[in-house]
């Protein structure tokens, strides 16, 4: 990928210079006529020195092409030799030379190279093409590209010194030198800290993403140990609801979603399995290097586990296009490029991606270094496999043999002859594949439905039928019924029958336990081509996996597969690994990276605001065994952390962006976790953790916008009211809230969220019946819970949903809100009918129908929805 | 620019600062060069407010009709009588190479359209007779036969169209041109998506999403009848009075708060609560039809009884309120014109639908003198094949076309367009273009252009790098323009 809006301004610039420093130097960059420069008797190589070496030499290799000697010649670039010797014809330097296709003729921008040249080109070509001793090459390189490799991330991480400042008191963690140090060189004060309740509701939300109880904070504010704050921490980082915050974030960077996306969006069953998978490793804080080798390849682990396999489900959540007719080589090359780019941005914080046309514009990734980075996961494919959770084998295998029973009886009573019928429908379908064109509704058949929506599908149906698992052989049957083909399709009754059969079939298999599956990769040997043009239909030279040569060497951890890889990004000795992780975690529970950038740490990345303790919390981070949670304890440990996140006036003038850190910033919540807090205020969230995904209500038409216009299957009961994070992710028709907060679309990697502020999240908050019956509770709760004074129950409803109690100010805005409230509902007794949705209750509806109205407006506040 | 920027910019109000950013430099540059960019104009601290174009738009407002599934050219558009002379045959073996389909070989047989074309207008442009009421404003319209995109599969082309990129997750076409202008409506989002047909499109939201821009610039889908906003209408029990008193309520609180924390933030809050409580009376007010003339209902066949033709024309008519109401952006998406199969029977159904409603829409827009300044495009993410697509080999009626992406048709009339022309032409069998190819990056660098904006200056920066809707090519059409 091009940076376009900076490659023009470099060419203006380049055309503003020219304009101050006159035409001489203006006409360097024009063509200058070709016959000009041949002089009387020019051989092949001064031809190229002339005319090629500017871009394929020692300064830079386009395409990864030298003409500056005879073996970088014999080589070639990305496409290949660039010259067989004896055979001009086949040559395609000489190719390129003649073509008369404007943007493959070479030199590019120039005009072609005269007729002798090109004659004396062929000539030497065809008798060998042999470098003459004295050939003087124009400089000497050494075949590197110049782009900057001194970059500062690309440096070792060494533990800095601890700088020393003067207000010692202030500094609890050596977090706090690095920061203090630099307010102090600037002349400012650190920001006091927060109160207690203020501190308390942040560090809950922060660490858990839940807004704590009254009486939880009861016990925080008597807690008068020194170290109440430090003990708050630990419970916070111990409990389970640790891993669905984090959880959460991982999900953007693994772009999580449970749809393929594009046109079908086909729900993903099973990957959900995936997610229980990374809630419960973060919740037995596995360590960072740990986490990274199982997700990448915990199928290549020696004895892997179950659970290691199903951590490679990081692979499978990208996009999958299923779109009738779509070549399935680019939907193959678009998942390994997805994956690559994934794995970049995620472990590496570099824009890869931007290498898979062509040579990195910035970062020293050239386009090749690029393919034998994607090679790793090029020798992979998907598997779907069993993964059951703790208590779901025994039921399972206790109930097969009745389940396979009651299989084959329900096919033999049907009494079609099922068998021949599929052996027939399988075979056409391998005809079809191989003889596209010869039956045409058997194509339609199998591109338009089987190759999209059955993975390995012509693995499978090319296998006999005794080679296959019975389960695999049970899959088949199950496509065979849905799409019979055209020749049983003719027979209306037979339709019928299989119509009536395949249902049935359905029905049993979900009366009988089923086991959890998992989306893996497994191991698959295949050969990797640069693709030319980021094409995937230009197949360039053969790469082999390596990782780039600007970083340590592979070499020394391990093979050159993915698991040699992971080993590679975990290396102590990584530049970038620790670097990007901890800078994200400081994103999470400051509001901003140190390095701002947390998705681009290359040369077009931003520099890190504090360099120093960048590198200390990377050391740190390490040396502490990985552990992501005893990271983030010492980050909110730090007095930096604790500070208020109050506007200071002089500040804001001097340091508008809070770069330097001299307060906590104001931040939004998520748009799950906005969900998770108005549930929790009302007493309604269910706080079990992990499983499947779930639906929340939402109005039909929605669903309907999309292609497959799939049916929203409302989630019934307890699961209505579950956390943000296990609402289904549909591609195509995300939940509305989701959307309207800014979750993201699950398209690619996300390392950090937009928080925008919209007219649509206010029609969101305000009239989504969702926060309407969190509404509704939350004023039973306070009519049922507080004191039966009305001063009683508001500063209940102020802890329960603020964490603190209202300022005079406000109290008295209330009283004024609850008269003019009043008035109008005495004028509307449907409405309070509607409002306190006719439940029978002890208190007076009007009463009821007040406080609904009043809780409304709480939740809809924007302290609410923000963690001070 | 990245929002970061974006947003400190606001704060600073001060334009030229930028310049370390992809406009700020751009803006530099042309004060280098010269070329009198207008006046470092002060940001405001609404991400919607109107913005000043690049240079003097000749549109102001841009209603796209896309008939999604790829409208086939042969039945519509570009008349190929060679297609009857090889009806039935396969073609010319020096036509085939290189090419590949979705569905079909490329030694299918050629099917010949059965709609004849007749001339329209003064211009007299060739149209199908299956679109009476469009070629009627043939004088009006700008005939684009010379269209192609590189994706011969729906999602990705979609993507193409809108977004400049095959891949999902980038900003549509509509959310660039509210990031680059904003919004002249003050009650009523500035980017409205209309749709109708069948089913949803295989684009789906992704044409109409803000991708890596702030979710301000996202379309905002209006239904018909019932709520036209998610989320628009107070919930049971909620009053005007109580929604109002609750909103005051909520107001006062949050510059309590935005007093007590310093947090700017706040105020857009406020603003945006402010905003919600207008559109909820302004958008009924738009959906509300009752008010218009039986003329006017009529031209749009606003009463037939078919059910789909009814639900179009209100789409058209909606279109036009909202540009008279200030709505930057209408996107029309009419799903379904894919036809694989039973061209000769479904596509008359299809055009009968949408002829009048699209005929009255550019009529209308034009007796109330907004056809000047709004910028109408009607057409699909790609073409058909002139070969046939049979499905149901044994039953000829069950013919359709394939996919096609290398060549295909779509108009333009309205503001900055010259109507009355045809620019671009294809070979025989309509596969491969002779004359002025436009690739899509060429249409929507025309639709910027005409809306007032550079399409290599309107920029985002985004990991690392300056994102444009035209990714990096794009040719303003010049043929097209007044």
């Amino acid at each position: 990928m091009r940076n376009i809006g900076l490659m023009i301004v470099e060419i203006r610039f380049l055309l503003f210079v020219s304009l101050l420093l006159g035409p001489e130097l203006g006409r360097v960059a024009s063509a200058t006529p070709v016959e000009e420069l041949a002089d009387s008797s020019p051989t092949a190589v001064s031809i190229l020195n002339t005319h090629c070496v500017r871009c394929h030499g020692p300064a830079q290799q386009l395409s990864g092409l030298r003409l500056d000697a005879r073996g970088s010649v014999l080589d070639g670039g990305y496409s290949g030799p660039a010259i067989i010797p004896g055979d001009s014809d086949g040559s395609t330097l000489v190719q390129r030379l003649i073509s008369d296709r404007e943007g493959y003729r070479m030199p590019l921008g120039s005009p072609p190279l005269s007729g002798s040249q090109i004659d004396t080109i062929r000539s030497w070509t065809d008798q060998g093409a042999q470098w003459p001793e004295d050939a003087i090459s124009p400089t000497e390189g050494d075949g590197s590209s110049p782009k900057d490799k001194d970059h500062w991330s690309f440096q070792p991480v060494v533990r800095p010194a601890i700088p020393p400042v003067r207000n010692r008191s202030w500094v609890r963690s050596p977090i706090d030198a690095f920061v203090l140090s630099r307010l102090e060189t600037e002349g400012i004060s650190p920001s006091r800290e927060a109160s207690r309740e203020a501190l308390f509701r942040r560090v809950n939300l922060d660490l858990t993403g839940l807004l704590p109880t009254p009486q939880e904070q009861k016990l925080f504010l008597l807690d008068n140990r020194s170290d109440a704050y430090e003990h708050l921490v630990n419970r916070l980082l111990a409990s389970p609801h640790y891993g669905e915050k984090w959880a959460r974030h991982w999900l953007d960077l693994a772009r999580y979603a449970d749809s393929d996306g594009y046109e079908k969006d086909l729900l993903r069953p099973h990957a959900w399995r995936w997610r229980q998978w990374v809630i419960d490793a973060l919740n037995q804080d596995l360590p960072y290097d740990r986490f990274t080798l199982e997700q990448i390849a915990g199928d290549l682990l020696p004895d892997a586990s179950q659970e290691q396999r199903v951590a490679t489900g990081f692979l499978r959540s990208g996009l999958l296009n299923r779109e009738a007719g779509v070549p399935r080589g680019q939907v193959r090359f678009e998942e390994v490029l997805d994956q690559t780019n994934t794995v970049a941005t995620v472990w590496l914080g570099l824009t890869m991606g931007c290498a898979q046309c062509h040579d990195h514009k910035y970062d020293p990734t050239s386009q090749k270094q690029y393919y034998q980075f994607l090679a790793f996961f090029n020798e992979a494919q998907g598997r779907e496999v069993d993964a059951p959770l703790p208590g779901e084998v025994g039921p399972y295998l206790k109930s097969l043999p009745r389940y396979r029973e009651e299989r084959r009886k329900l096919l033999e009573n049907a009494q079609i002859f099922v068998s021949r019928l599929q052996e027939r429908w399988e075979a056409m379908l391998v005809e079809a594949d191989e003889h596209p064109g010869r039956h045409l509704d058997w194509d339609d058949i199998l591109r338009g439905a089987i190759l999209g929506e059955l993975d390995r599908a012509m693995e499978l149906l090319r296998m006999k039928p005794t080679d296959r698992s019975w389960r695999e052989n049970d899959l088949l049957t199950r496509f065979f019924f849905r799409f019979p083909g055209p020749e049983n399709a003719k027979d209306e009754s037979l339709t019928e029958r299989l119509k009536e059969l395949g249902k049935k079939l359905g029905e049993l298999d979900e009366s009988f336990p089923d086991l959890s599956r998992a989306s893996v990769v497994q191991a698959k040997p295949s050969q990797t081509h640069l693709a030319l043009r980021g094409n995937y239909r230009s197949p360039g030279v053969v790469v082999r996996p390596a990782t780039p040569d600007w970083l340590p060497p592979l070499g020394e951890t391990g093979e050159p597969d993915r698991l040699g890889l992971a080993r590679w990004l975990v290396r102590k000795d990584h530049p970038l690994t620790a670097r990007v992780a901890v800078n994200r975690m400081w994103q999470e529970l400051l509001g901003r990276g140190l390095v701002i950038t947390s998705e681009d740490f290359g040369t077009q990345g931003e520099r890190p605001s504090h360099p120093g303790l960048l590198d200390w919390l990377a050391t740190e981070f390490m040396a502490r065994g990985w552990s992501q949670k005893q990271l983030i304890r010492t980050i909110v440990i730090s007095s930096t952390y604790r500070q208020s996140s109050r506007s200071r006036l002089q500040l804001e003038e001097r340091d508008p962006e809070n770069v330097l850190l001299a307060r906590q910033n104001r931040l939004r919540l998520s748009a799950e976790l906005i969900r998770d807090a108005a549930l929790r205020v009302s007493g309604l969230l269910d706080t079990r953790i992990g499983g499947r995904s779930i639906r929340p209500a939402q109005p039909e038409w929605v669903s309907k916008l999309t292609y497959g216009k799939s049916a929203w299957q409302e989630s019934q009961g307890r699961d209505r009211y579950r956390r943000g994070l296990y609402v289904l992710f549909k591609r195509s028709a995300p939940y509305p809230q989701m959307v309207n907060f800014d979750a993201p679309d699950s398209s690619t990697s996300v390392c950090r969220r937009e928080r925008s502020n919209t007219v649509l999240q206010a029609l969101n908050l305000l009239n989504d019946p969702v926060f309407m019956e969190s509404a509704r509770s939350l004023a039973i709760r306070i009519l049922q819970e507080a004191p039966s004074s009305w001063e009683g129950r508001l500063d209940h409803a102020y802890r329960l949903c603020l964490g603190r109690l209202p300022s005079s100010r406000e109290r008295e805005r209330f009283r004024q809100f609850f008269t003019r409230q009043k008035e109008i509902l005495e004028r509307e007794p449907e409405s309070v009918h509607q409002l306190t949705s006719g439940a029978v209750l002890e208190f007076q509806p009007l009463q009821v129908a007040s406080w609904v109205a009043a809780g409304r407006a709480i939740l809809n506040l924007d302290e609410f929805i923000t963690r001070e | 620019m990245d929002w970061r920027h974006f947003q400190a910019l606001q704060k600073r109000r001060d334009f030229l600062q930028s310049c370390a950013s992809g406009i700020g430099i751009m803006a530099l540059a042309d004060l280098l060069a010269g070329d009198g960019l207008t006046a470092a104009p002060a940001v405001p601290a609404n991400p919607l407010a109107p913005r000043p174009p690049h240079f003097a738009p000749k549109a102001k407002n841009l209603i796209f009709m896309f008939m999604e599934g790829g409208p086939s050219q042969y039945e519509l558009f570009d008349e190929k009588p060679t297609l009857r002379r090889y009806h039935g045959k396969p073609l010319p073996a020096s036509h085939t190479e290189g090419l590949e389909f979705a569905f079909i070989q490329p030694t299918a047989s050629i099917l010949a359209s059965s709609f004849p074309f007749r001339s329209y207008g003064e211009c007299g442009m060739r149209l199908s007779e299956l679109i009476p009421h469009i070629g009627s404003c043939a004088d009006d319209i700008c005939l684009l036969r010379s269209m192609h995109t590189e994706s011969f599969n729906h999602h990705p082309a979609q993507l193409s169209l809108f977004t400049g990129s095959i891949q999902l997750g980038r900003p549509s076409l509509g959310s660039w041109v509210l990031y680059g202008l904003g919004s002249e409506s003050s009650n009523l989002p500035g980017f409205v998506v209309l749709t109708s047909g069948p089913r949803g499109t295989s684009g789906g939201s992704s044409n109409f999403a803000s991708g890596f821009l702030p979710s301000h610039y996202q379309g905002t889908v209006f239904r018909q009848s019932g709520e036209p906003i998610l989320y628009l209408g107070n919930p049971p029990g909620v009053s005007i009075p109580t929604q109002r008193a609750a909103l005051d309520l909520i107001t006062d609180l949050n510059r309590i708060r935005r007093d007590s924390t310093g947090d700017e933030e706040i105020s857009s809050r406020i603003s945006n609560y402010e905003l919600a409580f207008r559109m909820q009376s302004a958008a009924p007010e738009l959906t509300d039809l009752s008010q218009e003339p039986s003329s006017i209902r009529e031209m749009y066949g606003l009463d037939s009884s078919d059910e789909e033709e009814k639900q179009f024309a209100t789409n058209c008519l909606l279109a036009r309120r909202m540009v008279e109401r200030g709505v930057r952006f209408v996107l029309m998406m009419d799903a379904g014109w894919d036809d694989h199969t039973e061209i000769n029977k479904k596509l008359p159904k299809r055009c009968r639908k949408v002829d009048r409603p699209t005929g009255a829409l550019i009529k209308d827009l034009k007796q109330r003198g907004l056809l000047d300044e709004t910028l109408i495009v009607f057409g699909g993410e790609f073409g058909r094949t002139p070969m046939v697509e049979l499905r149901r080999p044994e039953e000829a009626d069950s013919a359709g076309r394939d996919h096609q992406p290398s060549a295909y048709s779509l108009w333009m009339a309205g503001g900055g367009i010259k109507g009355g022309q045809v620019v671009g032409s294809t070979d025989d069998f309509g596969l491969r273009i002779q004359q002025d190819p436009i690739h899509v990056h060429d249409l929507q660098a025309t639709l910027l252009h005409c809306l007032g904006m550079d399409h290599e200056r309107l920029t985002y920066r985004y990991t690392g790098r300056e994102f444009r809707l035209t990714d990096v090519a794009g040719k303003v059409v010049e043929k097209l323009l007044l």
